[in-house]
């Protein structure tokens, strides 16, 4: 059999879950972290990222209605997929993430976003005319509203949501690790540390997204870069991404040395077909290497030029270790066989419904969408209405 | 057939007649199918297995199996010596036609057919988003074709590799243990196809079922003990080097 | 009353979503199909639509119901115990309209399958290098498939 080595169940040869599934947790991962950076700002008072809270916001909504297609195209029925809805199975993560997915979406993103600009779009919907003014108004629900005492109330509510949607974040994208976590037929994925480490990798592709669209966002907007902000952010990211790494590595010296029956082969496997993707890869390129940039930002003293230049350099490489992380996961647990005798290859196909040019595509569709979103509601902190009340910002 | 044409036409109504009643699903043996009077099952007795890919092939012609894939296979094990945790195994297109032939050889070689283990805490079902696979009143995991969504969630959490995603389906399939046999009373293809009495359907809430007799005095074993599934296929003299 | 007047706004996105909620169960109502939870979190329907599923092999009684003469030879031999569709492969439409003629097997290819001596399996089996056994002659030269010992009924 080609590509094949050693035993394989014979059903096992071909992949079952392609490039998509991928996908779907790494662009499930930006939304979750984005929103823990726009968090920091409103739940945690980090004054300084407050430039990026609300790009950070619509950032996340972008990438999350991104986020199921992924899924609904690696679906033999994409029709079918409403009936997750109608009949979600109790003992199922997947059928337990839809119900996650739509209430991060409704409840937590859509509300705070539509809370924190109701004031620019009652504006938008008085200054603009035509198409523009009647999308503004079905926007406000038919409220102008925008009395100071409004506002001071939005400012409460709004901060409620994020407080919610901090723990709703943790879980969505903690739910993507348990699908993979909580499978126990396959040794690769099965670890209660999955959905943690699921969490704090999310973090940290979402805080490099948004400090790299933060960055690129200034820079053709022609605005000098807050560099206290992207300091923090940068700051923010080396923690988060020492937690990540280390969760990371005790889970590999954990299966070293515990070594059980799936060891030997798992070992040959990361040592073989995921050495490159694994090793090189997310390891030393996209972990160590931007680990090591942003500690030298920490100790030495540099101009903002080079601190820019590595805030860039590390950000791309972080998504890209991310990125890596989760090729791992996913494709990584359907090389080998369960039996442990024999691993498969996974051909990635180029222009069918699962192949790399609609990956491609999926990847760039969230900034695509983020292009509209930030057209139709600016998020720079100049154009903020200038009725906010910072007085009276969160009880 | 020596049968002559006057005997064939005596014989032919009363043959018809049953098989319209088989076909029915009133066959004698299961006058009324009721799904919670069994709990299916399998024995699979390894020194009786020959490799010759019967059991493979009859599976494929009864419910269509696409080629590539499979609903039950045949494994060939060779032990050398006490390596255990070494076994060479082979199963080249499942067992479809057979296996080369083995020289004699140091160490010892056997067979294990493979299918759904039919398993009572079954990891595949526990995992399915909309309940379109389950374990019906009478212990056997089926698939729901029309409404299985094809996410494949099943195929992963299976540890022994029983389900995949059939390719023009686009849904998830696997072993029925040919339930629409087993309901008018008939034997699995499989079992009917082994000419060894290999491979042996039981029912164990059939107190008068061969397969209690034997679980008393020989020793059995399921696949992979240590995932707690509940598999329900039990195989006796199951070597250790077997996963 | 102010407060209801600044808090309009919410109360009105409350709405929306009481509406999208209610027409989710609505929806429900109309799409989950009728059958399901009847047994359990499934379709109970997809149960009786599987054992629909065709037959393809008879059955051994289905054939001795006809062919009582051969299942009277077979029973006496060593292959007592190998289903007929073992060999014939599966024969449901010939069970169903038996004009249909169902052929006969080859047995050099038959034979051999389970027969053709090989380390691998049980020793009990008996087995034969198919060459040098016999010379190139067709199994059933000397062994009659339904009893194949060779006193029993040898060449016709």
């Amino acid at each position: 059999m080609p590509g094949v080595e050693g035993f394989m169940y014979p059903n096992e040869v071909s992949l079952y879950w392609s490039v998509l599934i991928v996908l779907y947790p790494f662009i499930t991962g930006l939304v979750a972290g984005a929103f823990i950076l726009a968090s920091l700002a409103r739940i945690f008072r980090v004054e300084a990222v407050k430039p990026t809270y609300r790009l950070a916001l619509l950032t996340a909504l972008a990438f999350l209605i991104v986020a199921p297609l992924p899924l609904q195209l690696h679906l033999g029925h994409p029709e079918r997929s409403y009936e997750m809805y109608m009949t979600p199975h109790r003992t199922s993560a997947m059928a337990m993430f839809g119900f996650v997915y739509l209430w991060y979406l409704m409840a937590v993103l859509v509300v705070e976003i539509w809370l924190d600009f109701r004031a620019d779009i009652v504006a938008l919907s008085q200054s603009t005319i035509g198409w523009r003014r009647w999308m503004y108004l079905a926007m406000t629900l038919g409220s102008a509203n925008v009395s100071p005492r409004a506002l001071a109330i939005d400012e409460r509510v709004g901060w409620l949501v994020t407080l919610i949607g901090v723990p709703s974040a943790f879980l969505l994208h903690g739910y993507v690790g348990f699908i993979f976590g909580s499978i126990k037929a396959n040794p690769w994925w099965s670890s209660p540390l999955m959905p943690v480490v699921f969490i704090f990798s999310a973090m940290v592709s979402g805080i490099a997204l948004v400090m790299l669209l933060y960055m690129a966002a200034t820079r053709l907007r022609r605005q000098p870069i807050d560099m206290l902000c992207v300091d923090t952010i940068a700051r923010c990211l080396f923690y988060i991404f020492i937690i990540d790494f280390s969760l990371e590595m005790l889970d590999l010296i954990h299966r070293v040395y515990e070594a059980d029956e799936s060891f030997r082969s798992l070992d040959f496997m990361v040592h073989t077909r995921l050495y490159f993707s694994q090793i090189v890869l997310q390891i030393y390129i996209g972990t160590l290497t931007p680990i090591l940039l942003l500690a030298l930002t920490q100790v030495i003293r540099l101009g903002a030029t080079a601190r820019k230049r590595i805030y860039a350099v590390a950000g791309s490489l972080a998504l890209v270790g991310i990125f890596a992380m989760r090729w791992n996961v996913v494709i990584g647990g359907q090389l080998f066989s369960k039996s442990f005798l024999g691993y498969t290859t996974y051909k990635m196909a180029l222009v069918t419904r699962e192949g790399l040019l609609v990956s491609i595509g999926l990847t760039l569709l969230p900034l695509l969408i983020l292009a509209v979103l930030v057209k139709i509601l600016p998020p720079w902190p100049e154009a903020e209405h200038a009725s906010i009340p910072e007085a009276v910002a969160a009880p | 057939m020596t049968l002559t044409r006057r005997q064939l036409l005596i014989l032919l109504p009363a043959a018809a007649v049953a098989w319209e009643s088989l076909l029915a699903g009133t066959p004698e043996a299961s006058p009324n199918y009721t799904m919670t009077e069994h709990w299916w099952s399998m024995l699979i007795d390894i020194p009786k297995c020959i490799g010759c890919g019967n059991c493979v092939r009859a599976c494929q012609a009864e419910n269509d199996v696409p080629d590539g894939f499979f609903r039950t296979w045949v494994e060939r094990y060779h032990v050398d010596d006490w390596h255990l945790a070494n076994p060479e195994v082979i199963s080249p297109d499942g067992g479809k036609e057979g296996f080369p032939v083995a020289k004699e050889d140091e160490g010892k070689y056997f067979f294990v057919p493979k299918l759904c283990n039919h398993c009572a805490d079954s990891p595949c079902t526990q995992v399915c988003p909309v309940g379109a696979t389950f374990i019906g009143p009478d212990g056997v995991v089926l698939v729901d074709p029309k409404y299985c969504l094809g996410c494949a969630y099943c195929v992963q959490a299976c540890p022994y590799g029983c389900r995949y995603i059939h390719p023009q389906k686009k849904v998830a399939d696997k072993c029925t243990l040919c339930y629409h046999r087993i309901t008018k009373g008939l034997t699995t293809a499989c079992c009917e196809a082994c000419p060894t009495g290999a491979r042996q359907l039981a029912d164990l809430k059939n107190p008068n079922d061969p397969i209690h007799a034997f679980l008393k005095t020989h020793s059995v074993q399921v696949l992979k003990p240590q995932m707690a599934t509940g598999a329900k296929v039990f195989y006796n003299e199951l070597d250790g080097s077997v996963r | 009353m102010r407060i209801f007047r600044d808090t309009g706004h919410l109360f009105r996105l409350a709405g929306l979503f009481a509406v999208g909620t209610l027409s989710f169960f609505v929806i429900r109502a109309f799409l989950v199909p009728r059958s399901f939870g009847e047994y359990g979190h499934y379709r109970g329907a997809a149960i009786s639509e599987i054992a629909a599923h065709p037959i393809r092999f008879a059955g051994h009684q289905t054939c001795e119901t006809c062919h009582t003469d051969v299942a009277q030879t077979k029973n006496a031999g060593k292959h007592a115990q190998v289903n007929c569709e073992a060999c014939h492969g599966p024969l449901a439409k010939h069970a169903d309209d038996p004009s249909i003629d169902p052929g006969k097997p080859d047995t050099a290819v038959l034979c051999v399958r389970c027969h053709a001596a090989s380390a691998a399996k049980p020793k009990g089996v008996p087995q034969v290098d198919a060459d040098q056994h016999a010379n190139g002659l067709p199994c059933q030269t000397c062994h009659q498939p339904h009893n194949p010992a060779i006193a029993a009924g040898g060449a016709k």
